[in-house]
């Protein structure tokens, strides 16, 4: 195998010439012997020179040679490419002039041994790395890639020199590392190639280190000869039911007799009402049992089985091993380190990744919380009824897409629709409710709460229980891609945009409008702002308004990525509630904060327990209950006389 | 004499606003003290403070003869050592009959489990018939507190203060809203009860403070200014500058 | 005060007593189990239900009727109870089956059997077969309604101690009692939890004991016992909300800061009540689920909590027989109506479907009771009794959230 290689590479460098020296069918009439009875030793040059020779025919000849279809016709002795043709076969010339038809006992076929045949094949691979046209040379490093064999790596090596082509020379570099390090015969040139991969984290990498480690598990009375990666301790690495059946499979102990296979086994041996001379009555214990069970194996009528006992005498017996596949060592040991590595460094991507999914998640609460934050934390006023405004806001672009086809445009048209009609909606509930009910923030509460109980029932009524699509337009599919583990979609990082949008005209509508002023007037104190020429009443309106505007266009935010059902605002209340309280009542900072320490938080608890979306909101709910007790009024916290206790 | 209630350096900070600054007051167990200063002197603060709703960056705050600490208890251990306040607007359960409201400030236990089980001897039936009339609600017993007249009420809550049996009574400006002839009453009220405990009275309303004729002590800026007679007080150049100067 | 006996003090305990016992004689001479067979068994039931939704109303009257805090927990505490009653009903009812079943085998179970058996068939459906440690006491009777109260009380006690020594108070509490519901209830979602995830316990209705008894006597059973829990209850409430307890808790309703200055310890005043209260909503819980049958999540969803204020909202809070109305009515009321037995009503080319539409109507009177008669129901009977309310000028009793409003202050 080595030899070969080394002649396919030392020859290498000789083709030019010999390409320029003979064509195929030359070399082959010139070797003619050697082919009819080609021997592993002594076959190389010659194949060595076919492949060089750089004539289009080489490829086949070889082919054919490697597949049996290499024949010498009876009749003249030549030789001919054969393909088989109804009976007969198809035969072609070594120069590729088509040469007729010959029934097969015409022919004799030429039947290189598998050793030849593997020169033949990695000779093969050599010519197609080496061929002129990039698409098959980069075809060929493809499929290597895909099925990776010992073979492979020699002409793949030899092709590396003469690659010209600096991304595929690249690509075959890398190649090479993953053949070495998987089939290289020399274990230091195996180690060598895994420290290589150095930083490299991606998918293949991690494909071709991951077999140097597999491990299997035996059973065994001592250690075993192989590679052992670490002994197993029972009840502590596997359970004894694990390690029994190992035992099982080695052969070195019995099954274990299941309680049905028991139970079914002396029900059969019941004679006038004793098994095994226990009476049935007392058999409705475990030890009863296997007492009654070890009688009749003794009398031979059942098979022998262990029981409890014998199961941990065999278990105390046998010891129990890690093995690894792969025989070597040093190879194994610089894998497991270059994987420790590996771990290392993608651990810190996900952490990015988390951190992104944190951000993005944050921006969504913060949309669906600030809104509140206005109608609570500004006015004092519980709108329970907000996360039906961010259902009736995406369902407002629902319905602007039914008319308007062109997602882009619905998207452009639905943003303000869904402010109209939620501010709207927000006007009349503030006019015809909640001005009734100031200063009465429980009566509010519950008042609000039948809005959205009647709110979310017309929803359901009128659009169906089933969810309807909010289709985002084309330019926000897909996502951004950093590498195998960092990425984030198109429409988080809109809805992140968005979320930053919103503050930004937040702050700037309550710190440098006339609007702004007259809201802040009015919440620190109503009567002297009245007093100023500032209508209260007009004001309160308009901040309730605002805030359930924000609220729907959060719904068409929320609905581009979500389902839109009539329940999906009310999956939003309390985490909204709890992102403007975590974060402090009365300030946009705070429940920017808030919804950062809740994204975050939801999406490490996830993390720690990804099994289990449920939970970590189970968590979070927790969390946020305790962090209440350490700072009651929140993150960002209005203190002193301005917090009014 | 050793002092009922001892204030020693006693700072209080909101939001960098220093409202009371390094405050050291004391009074004896049966004492009328009157307290004055401008707006912002720190006079509610300094109320808030000793009945433990406001809790001080600094100082200290001794109660009783066996000086008992304020600062670690709640607002509710502090009333039950003995320390009563009365609000400047008067503050009595409006929802509730002139004789629960009494009988809610009768002096017992109060640990929930006692109050549950507790039933009105005719001796607390007694003592709350009395001090309704000593406070002219004698006939008002069965009537919600919400429907008395403003001045009713005050009188209400000065019968709470009194079924508490406190040691240190804290009165908030008594004389706000009253009549002339109530605040004459008010007067010998509290000088009635300074014979056996302590009061303190926080007023703007210099005519009262001089009917009161005990000693007064001027706040300001959050620290006692000056300490003594009414006379006396009203003579200190700095006292006629804090309240005639810059007002 | 002068000192009269209790039913003199409170004679509209003595008219409720006495309207109960009438009602539960009356269903029991008409149930089909002792009776003449006019009203259906399930109704039995649903009647039973209502009752245990009127004792679990009381304890919300209770916490926020009289003290003022808006718990939008209880459903919560009601629903623990019902866990942990079902827990021995389903454990005890499934031991009788695997039990009968494995002895039809030829031989007799084994512990090991009949503790597989009933694991596999209780935890088949969440693909589990083994008991969770919280399965511990299921096979006891005592121990594990000891359970029933003990759970939700604890976590009412824990809770509630948080809450209130961070002086938590107002919507601020109730928004987070709703997050405690809302964690619990997710929580009981999961598969892992141990409690069947969202499948929940079912064939609770079952008694283990009386396979022999039929559904007609076990729901008469269960309907007495309801009926005696509420009556007990609201002679128990009464007695606290009349003396000074009550007068304490109604003060810490209007003005809890005065409460404090008068030397009461407001907190362990609302903890008290918090975990009493919790435990009541507990036992109706304990009297509900075998009545009704089965238990999931979705019961302890924080929607269940608002409806519980609803019906004390609209009975009319602060009046203990208010509380009972509003359950009964609006329960009873909401199942009739979802119940899909009334007909359609056409309107032109649609036609209103009551199923649909009853929540609409429902929030929408919720909302127009809390402006328009913040009495609630309850207030009627003053109408009767012409009582005025006090002419104060908008202005509620006292500065705290949950105080009363001048509509709702009897004189």
């Amino acid at each position: 195998m080595r030899l070969t290689a080394l002649l396919v590479a030392a020859l290498c460098w000789l083709a030019p010439d010999l390409a320029n020296a003979q064509d195929a069918a030359a070399i082959i009439a010139e070797n003619r012997d050697q082919i009819e009875k080609p021997s592993r030793q002594t076959i190389g040059p010659v194949i060595a020179a076919l492949a060089a020779s750089g004539d289009a025919m080489a490829d086949d000849i070889l082919t054919a040679w490697a597949e049996k279809r290499l024949v010498v016709r009876k009749s003249d002795d030549a030789l001919f490419l054969a393909t088989p043709d109804g009976d007969g076969f198809l035969l072609t010339g070594l120069d590729g002039t088509p040469a007729g038809t010959a029934a097969k006992s015409d022919l004799t076929e030429l039947k290189p041994n598998a050793g030849v045949r593997g020169v033949i094949a990695a000779a093969l691979v050599q010519f197609t790395l080496s061929d002129p046209s990039p698409a098959r040379r980069r075809a060929a490093l493809d499929s290597i890639a895909r099925d990776p064999t010992p073979e492979t790596l020699e002409p793949l090596r030899a092709s590396i020199a003469s690659e010209t082509d600096p991304e595929l020379k690249a690509l075959k570099e890398r190649l090479e590392r993953f053949l070495t390090l998987s089939f290289d015969p020399d274990s230091a040139a195996r180690v060598a190639a895994i420290s290589a991969l150095g930083s490299d984290t991606s998918l293949d990498v991690r494909a071709a280190l991951n077999p140097l480690v597999a491990t299997t598990r035996v059973a065994a009375l001592s250690k075993p000869d192989g590679n052992v990666a670490r002994v197993l301790g029972v009840g502590r690495d596997l359970t004894e039911v694990e390690a029994y059946d190992l035992l099982v499979v080695a052969g070195l102990a019995p099954a274990r007799l299941t309680l049905e296979d028991q139970r079914t086994a002396l029900v059969a041996n019941i004679v006038n009402d004793t098994v095994g001379g226990v009476p049935v009555a007392e058999l409705d214990t475990q030890a009863a049992r296997d007492r009654a069970y070890t009688a009749l194996e003794r009398a031979g009528t059942v098979p022998t089985a262990a029981t409890d006992d014998e199961a941990k005498a065999a278990l105390a017996m046998h010891g129990f091993f890690e093995v690894y596949v792969e025989p070597d060592p040093a190879v194994t040991s610089a894998a497991r380190s270059a994987l420790a590595g590996i771990e290392t460094r993608v651990g810190m991507m996900r952490a990015a990744d988390l951190g992104l999914d944190a951000l993005s998640l944050a921006a969504i609460f913060f949309l669906a919380a600030i809104g509140l934050a206005v109608t609570f934390g500004v006015m004092g006023v519980i709108n329970m009824a907000h996360g039906e405004f961010i259902t009736m806001g995406a369902y407002t672009g629902f319905v602007v897409q039914l008319f308007v086809p062109d997602y882009t445009i619905s998207l452009l048209v639905a943003l303000p629709m869904a402010f109209a009609v939620t501010f709207a909606a927000g006007v009349a509930m503030e006019r015809l409710v909640i001005r009734h009910l100031y200063k009465r923030p429980l009566e509010t509460l519950l008042a609000t709460f039948g809005i959205s109980i009647a709110l979310q029932q017309i929803l359901k009524n009128v659009f169906g229980t089933q969810a309807r699509p909010l289709t985002a337009p084309g330019w926000l599919d897909g996502a951004l891609t950093f590498n195998d583990v960092v990425s984030i979609s198109y429409i988080r990082i809109a809805i992140f945009v968005l979320a930053l949008l919103f503050l930004a005209f937040f702050l700037y509508l309550m710190k440098r409008t006339r609007l702004g002023l007259e809201v802040r007037a009015v919440t620190q104190n109503r009567t002297m702002a009245a007093s100023m020429g500032i209508n209260p009443d007009r004001i309160n309106m308009l901040t309730f308004g605002l805030g359930s505007g924000i609220a729907g266009i959060a719904g068409v935010a929320i609905g581009l990525y979500a389902k839109v059902t009539s329940e999906m605002g009310a999956d939003y209340i309390v985490q909204s509630f709890m992102t403007v309280v975590v974060g402090g009542v009365g300030s946009v900072w705070g429940t920017l904060a808030g919804a950062t320490m809740i994204g975050s938080l939801q999406k490490v608890i996830e993390f720690l327990n990804p099994s289990n979306t449920l939970s970590a909101q189970t968590y979070m709910i927790l969390f946020i209950i305790l962090f209440i007790q350490v700072r009651p009024r929140g993150i960002i916290a209005l203190r002193g006389r301005a917090a009014g206790d | 004499m050793t002092a009922l209630l001892e204030v020693s350096g006693v700072s209080v900070t909101f939001d960098g606003f220093r409202a009371i600054n390094n405050l050291s007051f004391s009074i004896g167990h049966a004492e009328l003290r009157a307290i004055i200063g401008p707006n912002g002197a720190g006079k509610t603060t300094f109320m808030d403070i000793v009945t433990g709703k406001t809790r001080p960056d600094l100082g200290a705050i001794t109660f009783g003869a066996r000086a008992i600490c304020l600062l670690g208890l709640n607002e509710a251990r502090i009333a039950q050592v003995g320390i009563g306040r009365k609000f400047q607007r008067p503050t009595v359960f409006e929802d509730q009959t002139v004789q629960d409201n009494l009988i809610l400030a009768l002096k017992a236990s109060r640990s929930p489990w006692r109050v549950l089980l507790w039933k009105p001897k005719a001796s607390d039936l007694a003592r709350v018939q009395d001090l309704a009339t000593e406070v002219g609600l004698g006939d008002q017993l069965q009537r919600k507190s919400g429907d008395l007249s403003h001045g009713q009420k005050q009188w209400l809550e000065i019968a709470m203060l009194l079924a508490q049996e406190p040691r240190l009574l804290l009165v908030d400006e008594p004389a706000a809203g009253m009549t002339p002839a109530e605040r004459e009453q008010t007067t010998s009220l509290l000088v009635d009860l300074a014979r056996t405990r302590a009061v303190v009275v926080v007023e703007h309303d210099m005519e009262f403070v001089r009917r009161l004729n005990c000693r007064v002590t001027v706040l300001h800026e959050g620290a006692v200014l000056a300490e003594g007679s009414l006379e006396h007080v009203t003579r200190d150049p700095q006292v006629i500058r804090v309240y005639l100067g810059r007002g | 005060m002068t000192r009269k006996g209790f039913f003199a003090q409170n004679p509209s305990a003595l008219i409720f007593i006495a309207v109960l016992a009438l009602f539960t004689l009356a269903v029991t001479l008409m149930s089909e189990g002792l009776g003449a067979g006019v009203i259906s068994t399930s109704f039995v039931k649903t009647l039973g239900k209502t009752l245990c939704l009127c004792l679990v109303a009381l304890a919300m009257d209770l916490i926020w009727g009289y003290a003022g805090i808006l718990s939008l927990g209880h459903m919560a505490f009601f629903a623990l109870g019902g866990y942990m009653i079902g827990m021995w009903l389903m454990y005890a009812r499934t031991e009788e089956i695997v039990v009968t079943a494995l002895a039809q085998g030829g031989l007799p179970a084994s512990d090991a059997e009949i503790s597989q058996g009933i694991a596999t068939q209780i935890f088949g459906v969440v693909g589990s077969s083994d008991l969770p440690a919280i399965w511990a006491f299921a096979h006891s009777l005592p121990l594990q309604f000891a359970l029933a109260l003990a759970v939700p009380g604890l976590l009412a006690l824990i809770f509630g101690w948080l809450a209130f020594r961070s002086r938590v108070t107002g919507v601020y509490l109730s928004i987070l009692t709703q997050a405690m519901t809302l964690a619990l209830a997710l929580y009981l979602f999961q598969n892992d939890s141990g409690l069947r995830g969202n499948n929940g316990l079912s064939g609770l209705q079952n008694l283990p004991g009386f396979g022999d008894s039929s559904q007609d006597l076990v729901s008469i059973w269960f309907f007495w016992a309801s009926a005696l829990a509420l009556g007990m209850g609201y002679l128990t409430l009464t007695w606290i909300v009349s003396g000074k307890f009550g007068s304490v808790i109604r003060a810490i309703r209007d003005d809890e800061a005065r409460v404090r200055f008068l030397g009461y310890p407001v907190e362990a005043y609302k903890l008290f009540l918090f975990t009493l209260t919790a435990l009541i909503a507990a036992l109706a819980g304990v009297l509900y689920y075998p009545q009704a049958g089965i238990i999931n999540p979705a019961e302890l969803a924080p929607i269940a909590s608002i409806y519980l204020a609803v019906w004390v909202a609209i009975g009319g809070r602060g009046r203990l027989y208010g509380a009972v109305i509003g359950a009964a009515s609006v329960s009873l009321l909401s199942s009739v109506f979802t119940s899909g037995r009334l007909p359609n009503i056409p309107l032109g080319p649609v036609s209103l479907n009551w199923v649909d539409w009853w929540l609409v109507i429902l929030g929408l009177s919720f909302v127009a009771v809390t402006l328009f008669a913040p009495k609630g129901i309850g207030g009627l009977f003053d109408r009767f009794q012409r009582i005025p309310t006090p002419a104060r000028k908008g202005a509620p009793l006292g500065p705290d959230d949950g105080s009363l409003q001048e509509q709702e202050a009897q004189p």
